[in-house]
């Protein structure tokens, strides 16, 4: 594995099965009475959220918590980046404490990359989320939870994707999930289709490894799992679709084209889900919804994620200040 | 760390291994006074196959059921950070868990006595067994530890230089144990 987790699309197929077996095994942790294993002890792990999360952030700090480390909480409001610090100087505060992993949450595409390629900081750095770009952990749980639901906990162990008919529905634009979900789940073996309307895909989206439609109803009964992607309307300067009302007709998700779905298809959403809109509370709230699902799995993957950075001796023994004593 | 080097030689064969487990399992019954309350836990990944050996020969026994499980210790390792990461192995504990009872610990070969050390440290996040015991099938000595095995299957004092490898059927297509030299560099 590489040194960082910056992309999903920089996992190998090996890299990936690895990180979703491990998870596996942390999954097991949670069902125990003490649920903490010594593993990261006396690391110290940063999280740097210079945007809002309310899973993402809770998930990795308990994974953290759960392995041991010690958990520096750092959110843009409140801290000095509110005067105007910029992260470069953020990042050299942080190196100069000594840590050893920083799991970051930017708004601008690619802050991870910079962070981890600039030569500020010596730190494993985890993406949690930059943009529009990745959210690597995010396309990990997806996958565990596919996996685990298509086929089966025990007998998904080494096991890919291959395939599995994947369907993303929604605001693939703005949308770091899918971009991730695209590139990994090619990577596991999957058969990916996205499903929006035109003015909400990327230009270049004929490069991506995967299919396009703009009809739900035709992909819904060739899906083994279809994931709901949230609207972002913090991210929209602009009218991509004509009413609300429209797009949830056409694009969201109800109980009647649920039963379009074959009987062992799930129904997948990231989170935050906006009921009403792109699925509605009858489906939110149906056995056939990971959601709940995929957030336990979040915490087994950053586990597992942070075990395989972090718990051996590459990368972190080669910290220099360490070295030095 | 596992060489097959030509001039390996076993010192224990199939019939040993299995006249071995044979008697530590009659030596588990006779200090536990029946293994009423006996739990086997193998030690990943020779050691789940000997507990399962043995949970085989308790049960002809005492013809009662007897749990046995597996603990792996990877994250209690003492050395993680000397090496990459290591992938991790199934832990799995009973249905009735361990409180109350008494914990066989299974293992292949005890050397420094580090990797019981840390199944000792698991243990304490799983519960609170009555007792914990030790059950190896070679000591080869060498211990950095004050850890002791309470059932040995054969005491085979070697230099540091050699190596002692368990191979059994289910992992490696038959029963033997080979002491052979290191190569070196």
């Amino acid at each position: 594995m590489q040194r960082h987790l910056i992309s999903a699309a920089d996992l190998t197929r090996d890299d990936a099965v690895q990180i979703l077996d491990t998870a596996e095994e942390m999954a097991r942790v949670a069902d125990r009475p003490i649920k903490k294993l010594p593993t990261l002890r006396g690391r110290t792990i940063v999280n740097l959220f210079f945007e809002d999360s309310t899973r993402t952030r809770i998930s990795f700090e308990a994974a953290e918590k759960r392995l041991s480390a010690d958990v520096i909480n750092f959110t843009a409001k409140g801290s000095s980046v509110s005067k105007g610090e910029s992260l470069k100087d953020t990042a050299q505060t942080l190196e100069a404490m000594g840590v050893d992993a920083v799991v970051i949450r930017h708004g601008a595409s690619g802050a991870p990359y910079r962070l981890a390629n600039s030569g500020w900081i010596d730190a494993v750095v985890i993406n949690a989320g930059d943009g529009t770009h990745q959210h690597p952990t995010q396309s990990l749980l997806d996958a565990f939870t596919m996996r685990r639901r298509l086929v089966g906990r025990d007998a998904g162990i080494g096991q890919d994707l291959s395939g599995k008919r994947i369907t993303l529905v929604g605001d693939v634009l703005h949308s770091r999930v899918a971009r991730s979900n695209v590139d990994l789940l090619h990577t596991l073996g999957a058969e990916v289709t996205l499903v929006a309307p035109p003015t909400l895909l990327p230009v270049g989206i004929e490069t991506w490894p995967c299919e396009v439609s703009y009809d739900l109803d035709a992909t819904l009964p060739k899906s083994d799992a279809v994931m709901m992607l949230r609207v972002q309307r913090e991210r929209m300067n602009a009218a991509f679709f004509p009413t609300e009302r429209e797009y949830s007709r056409r694009y969201g998700l109800d109980g009647d084209r649920m039963a379009k779905m074959p009987e062992h298809a799930i129904v997948m959403h990231p989170g935050p889900m906006v009921r009403g809109m792109e699925i509605t509370a009858e489906v939110a709230d149906s056995e056939r919804c990971t959601a709940i699902e995929q957030v336990a799995n979040g915490v087994s993957i950053r586990m597992a994620v942070l075990y395989l950075l972090l718990g051996g001796n590459q990368p972190a023994v080669t910290h220099t200040r360490v070295e030095e004593k | 760390m596992d060489t097959q080097a030509s001039d390996a030689r076993p010192v224990l064969e199939g019939p040993d291994i299995a006249r071995v487990l044979t008697r530590i399992a009659h030596e588990i019954v006779e200090r536990a006074k029946g293994a009423d309350d006996v739990v086997l836990l193998g030690i990943p990944t020779r050691g789940v196959f000997l507990a399962r050996r043995l949970a085989d020969k308790l049960e002809e026994i005492t013809a009662r059921k007897i749990p046995v499980g597996s603990l792996d210790i990877t994250m209690y390792r003492d050395d993680l950070r000397m090496h990459p990461p290591r992938a991790l192995a199934r832990t799995e504990i009973p249905g009735d868990g361990i409180d109350g009872r008494l914990v066989v610990l299974v293992d292949d070969v005890l050397f420094s006595g580090r990797t019981i050390r840390a199944a000792l440290d698991a243990l304490n996040d799983i519960g609170r067994p009555r007792a914990v015991q030790l059950a190896v099938l070679v000591d080869r000595g060498h211990r950095e530890l004050p850890i002791r095995a309470d059932y040995v299957g054969k005491n085979l004092p070697t230099s540091l230089r050699e190596t002692v490898k368990v191979h059994l059927v289910e992992e490696d297509g038959r029963d033997t144990v080979l002491l052979g030299v290191k190569p070196t560099q």
